[in-house]
């Protein structure tokens, strides 16, 4: 029978480094600054790489013209969905020190709506209108001051929206807690879905009048 | 028309790289930070600062305002700030290093520049209000909820592309 080291006295040596690294002391916090413009560098060079500075582009996704939108930000979802799990799976980062965004269920649904009727009348979401910004389309700068007369405005009625801003609370849940699913099982299905939704937009695609921008 | 077809067709990344690239950086940010991605929340800051230096009483009084104003760290100081400034320089090198940058308006050929750029300025109010109500925009509470299952990122994500699909029917004269 084979002894394990355990058994006699050792304790197994853990060299493996715990994320997430700031919470967990790993990197001191006063760099987080310095690292915040740094992935912030990152994230506006491939919005702006994958055209996300064009807002014809963009808007392509819901009249099919340009599916780039669907394709980046699924992708997108997937690899971090899947690499997040891996790195759980081998105790590199502890999902649940993780930020869970919380659920405010009609906030959601509702400031979700605004925001899709907000997309398809401006062309840009916050992200992509300050790349867009940032290579001097005017469009953009007029849709960023619009962002925040619309700021301006939710925080002067604030009495009348904080109804929905406050209530429905759920707590950070995942959908491992509302709909009772194993992640695992769930990001399988969403990637075979995510697949067939790459494969649909081509053909649609296909079918749709060319525009040119 | 034959240039702007190849022109289409080049000019970017592949989406599916760009979108492979952005989940590395979404894994990386969550290891480090143990956050994700956000955009509208500067855009939040820089508001709550300007209506503090017009009047600082009234910011106190707000019960919106009140909740990122204090006396002793100005709400500039904050990680998405700092990440914004990161996002325009990032574009700005992007779009130097590929030739796009320049002052224009883009639109449709068959709209004016003055639609176009009114059109702009509702879909940002829209979005602003929007990004408050569900406490986050396409990356922070969509894209950034989704990557660690939050179920607030999900319906989140969900309503901004299902109502983008209902109402573009509505607008299709400004895009297509």
């Amino acid at each position: 029978m084979p002894i394990s080291l355990e058994k006699i006295g050792f304790k197994t040596l853990k060299l493996k480094i715990m994320g997430p690294l700031i919470p967990n002391d790993i990197i001191p916090f006063e760099w987080n600054s310095i690292i915040a413009i740094v992935i912030g560098i990152f994230f506006g060079f491939i919005l702006e790489a994958s055209g996300f500075s064009s807002s014809r582009k963009l808007a392509g996704v819901f009249y099919g013209y340009d599916f780039a939108v669907l394709k980046v930000f699924f992708t997108a979802a997937i690899v971090s969905l899947i690499g997040l799990l891996y790195m759980d799976y081998l105790g590199y980062v502890d999902m649940s020190r993780l930020y869970v965004h919380p659920t405010y269920l009609w906030g959601a649904i509702i400031g979700g709506a605004v925001m899709g009727i907000g997309f398809v009348t401006g062309g840009f979401c916050p992200g992509t209108s300050l790349c867009a910004v940032a290579i001097g389309k005017i469009d953009a700068i007029v849709n960023v001051i619009g962002i925040m007369i619309g700021i301006f405005i939710f925080s002067e009625l604030f009495t009348f929206f904080e109804p929905i801003y406050n209530g429905y609370f759920q707590g950070n849940i995942t959908l491992m807690d509302s709909l009772d699913v194993n992640p695992y099982w769930f990001v399988f299905i969403l990637t075979v879905v995510a697949i067939l939704m790459f494969a649909a937009s081509d053909l649609i695609r296909k079918r749709v009048k060319k525009v040119f921008y | 028309m034959k240039d702007t077809k190849e022109q289409n067709r080049h000019i970017y990344w592949n989406p599916y790289f760009g979108g492979f690239l952005l989940g590395i950086l979404i894994i990386i940010t969550f290891y480090i930070t143990g956050r994700g991605l956000g955009a509208s929340g500067a855009m939040k800051s820089s508001v709550v600062t300007i209506v503090d230096d017009v009047s600082h009483e009234h910011a106190e009084q707000s019960a919106y305002y009140s909740k990122f104003v204090s006396d002793d760290k100005s709400p500039m100081n904050n990680w998405i700030v700092f990440e914004t400034l990161g996002v325009l320089i990032g574009a700005f090198i992007s779009g130097g290093l590929a030739g796009r940058i320049g002052w224009r308006v883009q639109h449709s050929p068959k709209i004016t520049r003055r639609r176009r750029l009114i059109f702009a300025l509702i879909g940002g109010v829209l979005f602003g209000v929007g990004a408050q109500i569900a406490r986050g925009c396409t990356s922070g509470a969509a894209l950034s909820g989704m990557a660690v299952l939050s179920t607030g990122g999900f319906i989140t994500m969900l309503a901004i592309f299902g109502t983008g699909y209902l109402f573009a029917y509505f607008f299709r004269k400004n895009w297509i």
